[in-house]
C-alpha cells in the first residue's frame, strides 16, 4: 500500500523556535491515523504543512505523491478540518454548501444535503450561531462532500462535550466505512484512541516519539514487573520506555522485538492509552533514533 | 441479527471483543449457520469504531472457519464453534441449571459451588477426557 | 470562484449601488435648470463676441446665489474624494485581512482552488467593479458640473476650473485610477497587517497622503509646464520692497489654465520712488498710474494650459493603474509567502500551566540542520 503522507527530515521553524523537527514518517493509506501529543507539540504545524498552509523550513513532505497544495487537482484530493473549525460566521449553512459546490469540482451535493439533514442542521441558520458540535459537523460535512482521498482533522473534538464528540466520531467512521477515505486525526486526548485509530503517531515537543500500526505497537510493548533491577542490565533488544522503582521492585515499560524469556519478570500487555501516555510523558527519555514500526512497501 | 457491545474498560482489544461476542452468540444459539453478521457500516454506525476493526474481527472469524465473506452480499455464519448443535447445548444447560438449584437448596453458597465446579473441571480435562 | 466572490461581495455592492442611485437622481433632477441658466447666460457664443470673461462671471455668481447649487457642487467634489477612499477602506482592506483575522483562510485555501486563483478572481473582479462604480460616479458628477466647468474654462481664471487640484481629481478619468489604486492599496495593507481595522486606518492615511502629494509634486511635472510672459495689469499687481527697488509680480489671467507659479522682476529707478508712496496700489492716483505704466512690468507665468487637460488625465490615470498593478503583484507574492508561516498556529506556544509537562530535554540533534 502506498503512503498517503511521506515526510523526510521535515522541520518548521518560526524565528528561533522549532515547531516541528526531524519528522520522518510514512503514513500508509486506508488507515485512521491518530496524531497524538500535548498542546504545542507540533500537531497543527504538521497538518498545516500537509495541507499546504505552511511551507517547510527544511526537509520534504509529499501528500498523495505530490507537493501539498500543488494545484487544484491535488487540493481536491485532500480534505481539511481546521482547529476551532473555521467557518464563515455570517454565512449560512446553505451558503457554506454553495461555497463547497462552487469551489470543488468533485462536490457531492447529495451527500452534503443528506448529512445536513441527518444532523438536523437548519440550512438558513448562520454558522456563527451554531453550537461547537454543530460547527464541527458542518466543517466535517464540507470536507467529506468534496470526496477526498485523505482527510486531515486538527483537534476537531477538543472543545466538544462527550456526546458531541461521540457523534462526530460516529459520523467520521461511517464515512470511512462508506468511502474508504484515509484519515489523520490529531488530538491531545488519549481516550477514544483504541476504538478509532489503527495507526499512531506520537508527537512531543516538536519531535516524533513513536509511529506505527497500533497492533504492532501493542504487540511489541510489554509491562515488566519484578525485583528491583537496573534497566541497563536488560538485553539490547529491549528498550526501556518508562521505568519506576521502589526499593524492592521495578516496573518497566519496554519495547522489544522478541518475547521476554527472563523468568524474573512478570510480563503483561500494555493498553494503548498507557502506551501513549508513557511516550507523551516528557520525564521519560526516549532514545532519539528508532526504526519506524509498520513496514510500508 | 447480533448487536455488538463494547467494553472500553476491559483492556481487551476491540476486534477481540467482537470475535468473542460472535463466538459466544454461536455457542448460545443466538447465531445459527446461515445468519448474516452486521455489515461494517452497521457496526460503525452503532459503536463509532474504526471499520478496519470490524474487518479484522471478521477476517479472524473467517480464518477459524466460523464465517464466510461473500463479496457484495455480506458475511455469513458457516458453522458453530463447538461442533455440537444448539439443541444439545440447551439440554446440558437445563441439566446444569437443575443441579445448581438443588445445590442451593441444600445450602451451598456460590463459593462452595464454584470450588466444586473447578475441582471437577480440572480433574475431567486433566485426564484428557473430551 | 466568481460566483462566490459576487456572493460574498453582495452587501458592499448594494451599498455602492444605493449611493450611486441617490447621487444620480439628485443630480439628474437639478441639472436641467443649470443647463437653462447656462444657455440663458449667452456663454455659448461668447468667444466670437469676446465677452466670455464677464458673461462667465455673471453665470457663476448667479449659480452661487442659488441656495442649492453650491451645496450640490461641493457635494460632488466631496463624493469624488470619498468614493475611492471608501473603496480602499471597505472593499480593499477587508479582502485579505478578514480572512487572516478570522482565520477562515484555513477553509478558503483548502478547497480545490489554488491561492493564486482565489486572489486573482477577488482582486480582478472587485477591482474592475471598483473602477466601474467610480467611473459611473465620475460620469454623473462631471456631467452635472460640465456647464460650470465650461464657464470656468472660458471665463475668469480666478474661478476654480477643472485643471485645478480639487476638481482635477474629481472629474474625468482620474478617479478610476484612484479607485484601482486605493483598492489594491487596501488589499496590500490588509495582507501585511492581517487585521481589518488597522488595515483600514493605514489605507486611508496613505491614500490621503498620496492625494496631497500628487497635485503638489507629481502632476505639475507630468508634462513640462509651459511658460509665458504676461503684462502686469494695474488692477492685479503685487509688490514687495527688495533692496532699493520693488519686486513686482502680477496675478496671471489665463482662462482655464492651472497656474503653478508666477515670478516677477525687481524694478528700480525713479518710477519706483513714486510707487513706493502709492500705498493703495498703482491706480490710487493718476501719478501712480503713470509711474506704473512706464515700467511696462511683466511677470513670468508657469502654468499648465487648459488644452492639456486630457493628456494630464491620461498620464495620471496610467500612473495610478500601474501602481495598482504593482500592488496587486505584491499581494500575490505576499499570499504565497504566507506559506512560510507569518501566522503561527494558536497551539504553537506551550501552555504555562502548573502541570508536570515541562519541555523535555532535547535529544542531541543528529542530522537536523536549520535553514534552507
Amino acid at each position: 500500500m502506498s503512503a498517503v503522507i511521506q515526510t523526510s527530515g521535515l522541520g518548521k521553524a518560526y524565528r528561533r523556535t522549532w515547531a516541528l523537527r526531524d519528522c520522518t514518517l510514512a503514513i500508509p493509506a486506508g488507515r485512521v491515523v491518530g496524531l497524538v501529543g500535548p498542546n504545542g507539540a507540533g500537531k497543527t504545524t504538521l497538518l498545516s504543512l500537509a495541507v499546504g498552509l505552511l511551507a517547510p523550513t527544511c526537509g520534504t513532505i509529499t501528500v498523495l505523491g505530490e507537493r501539498p497544495a500543488a494545484g487544484p487537482a491535488q487540493l481536491a484530493r485532500v480534505g481539511f478540518v481546521a482547529q476551532d473549525t473555521s467557518v464563515y460566521a455570517r454565512m449560512t449553512v446553505a451558503g457554506h454548501l454553495r461555497l463547497g459546490a462552487w469551489l470543488n469540482p468533485g462536490w457531492d451535493g447529495e451527500l452534503a444535503r443528506r448529512r445536513i439533514e441527518q444532523l438536523g442542521l437548519d440550512p438558513r441558520q448562520r454558522a456563527g450561531s451554531l453550537s461547537g458540535g454543530q460547527r464541527a459537523q458542518l466543517a466535517l460535512t464540507l470536507a467529506l462532500a468534496k470526496r477526498p482521498e485523505l482527510l486531515l482533522l486538527d483537534e476537531p473534538v477538543a472543545s466538544l462535550d462527550p456526546l458531541a464528540r461521540r457523534e462526530f466520531l460516529r459520523g467520521l467512521m461511517e464515512s470511512v466505512a462508506e468511502h474508504g477515505v484515509s484519515v489523520v486525526l490529531s488530538s491531545h486526548l488519549v481516550s477514544d484512541l483504541e476504538r478509532v485509530c489503527d495507526y499512531l503517531v506520537v508527537l512531543v515537543a516538536s519531535r516524533v516519539r513513536v509511529a506505527g500500526e497500533v497492533s504492532a505497537l501493542l504487540a511489541s510493548h510489554r509491562r515488566l514487573s519484578g525485583p528491583r533491577r537496573d534497566p541497563a542490565t536488560l538485553p539490547a533488544g529491549q528498550q526501556v520506555i518508562e521505568e519506576s522503582h521502589t526499593d524492592k521492585q521495578s516496573l518497566l515499560l519496554v519495547r522489544t522485538g522478541e518475547p521476554v524469556h527472563d523468568p524474573a519478570w512478570t510480563v503483561t500487555p500494555v493498553s494503548l492509552e498507557d502506551l501513549v501516555l508513557a511516550y507523551m510523558n516528557p520525564a521519560n527519555d526516549i532514545p532519539a533514533r528508532r526504526p519506524q514500526l509498520g513496514a510500508v512497501s | 441479527m447480533i448487536e455488538f457491545q463494547l467494553d472500553e474498560t476491559s483492556g481487551v482489544a476491540t476486534y477481540l471483543q467482537l470475535v468473542q461476542q460472535v463466538r459466544q452468540a454461536l455457542r448460545m444459539g443466538m447465531l445459527e449457520p446461515g445468519d448474516q453478521l452486521p455489515t461494517a457500516q452497521q457496526v460503525v454506525a452503532r459503536l463509532a469504531i474504526n471499520p478496519n476493526t470490524v474487518h479484522k474481527a471478521y477476517r479472524e472469524l473467517e480464518r477459524d472457519g466460523l464465517v464466510r465473506a461473500r463479496p457484495g452480499l455480506g458475511t455469513f455464519v458457516t458453522r458453530s464453534p463447538s461442533g455440537t448443535d444448539p439443541a444439545t447445548q440447551a439440554r446440558f444447560l437445563a441439566e446444569l441449571t437443575g443441579w445448581l438449584r438443588s445445590a442451593r437448596a441444600a445450602g451451598l453458597g456460590p463459593d462452595d459451588i464454584e470450588a466444586i465446579y473447578r475441582t471437577a473441571f480440572r480433574a475431567c480435562f486433566a485426564e484428557g477426557v473430551a | 470562484m466568481i460566483r462566490l466572490t459576487w456572493r460574498q461581495f453582495r452587501a458592499q455592492a448594494w451599498v455602492a449601488i444605493a449611493a450611486l442611485a441617490a447621487i444620480a437622481i439628485t443630480f439628474a433632477l437639478t441639472r436641467p435648470s443649470l443647463t437653462h441658466m447656462y444657455s440663458a447666460s449667452g456663454l455659448a457664443g461668447c468667444q466670437a463676441r469676446n465677452d466670455c470673461g464677464s458673461l462667465a462671471a455673471g453665470f457663476i455668481s448667479q449659480v452661487r446665489a442659488d441656495a442649492a447649487y453650491p451645496v450640490l457642487y461641493a457635494m460632488g467634489v466631496i463624493v469624488m474624494f470619498l468614493v475611492p477612499a471608501v473603496i480602499g477602506m471597505f472593499w480593499g482592506a477587508p479582502l485579505i485581512a478578514r480572512e487572516l483575522e478570522d482565520r477562515t483562510y484555513r477553509l478558503a485555501w483548502t478547497q480545490s482552488v489554488t491561492r493564486t486563483r482565489w486572489l486573482a478572481v477577488k482582486l480582478g473582479l472587485l477591482g474592475l467593479a471598483a473602477m466601474a462604480i467610480t467611473g459611473l460616479f465620475s460620469l454623473i458628477v462631471t456631467w452635472w458640473a460640465s456647464p460650470l466647468d465650461r464657464a470656468a474654462t472660458l471665463g475668469s481664471p480666478i474661478l476654480s476650473n477643472r485643471m485645478m487640484p480639487a476638481l482635477f481629481a474629481g472629474h474625468g478619468l482620474v478617479p478610476l485610477g484612484y479607485a484601482a489604486f486605493a483598492f489594491t492599496l487596501g488589499a496590500t495593507t490588509g495582507a501585511l497587517t492581517g487585521r481589518t481595522v488597522p488595515a483600514m486606518a493605514v489605507t486611508i492615511v496613505i491614500f490621503a497622503a498620496v492625494q496631497l502629494i500628487t497635485p503638489n509634486f507629481v502632476r505639475p511635472y507630468l508634462i513640462p509646464p509651459a511658460h509665458t510672459t504676461v503684462a502686469v495689469s494695474p488692477g492685479d499687481v503685487n509688490w514687495v520692497p527688495a533692496g532699493h527697488g520693488l519686486l513686482i509680480t502680477g496675478r496671471a489671467a489665463i482662462p482655464g489654465a492651472w497656474v503653478l507659479s508666477t515670478s516677477g522682476h525687481v524694478y528700480t529707478g525713479p518710477a519706483i520712488q513714486i510707487l513706493k508712496t502709492c500705498n493703495n496700489g498703482p491706480t490710487s492716483t493718476p501719478a501712480c498710474g503713470r509711474a506704473f505704466a512706464s515700467l511696462h512690468a511683466q511677470t513670468l507665468v508657469t502654468y499648465q494650459p487648459a488644452s492639456r487637460y486630457w493628456a494630464l488625465q491620461w498620464y495620471e490615470t496610467g500612473i495610478f493603474l500601474a501602481a495598482a498593478l504593482a500592488l496587486a503583484g505584491f499581494c500575490f507574492w505576499r499570499i504565497g509567502r504566507h506559506r512560510s508561516g507569518r501566522t503561527r498556529p494558536s497551539s504553537a506556544r506551550p501552555p504555562r500551566t502548573a502541570s508536570t509537562l515541562r519541555t523535555s530535554p532535547a535529544p542531541p540533534a543528529t542530522s537536523g540542520h536549520p535553514g534552507r
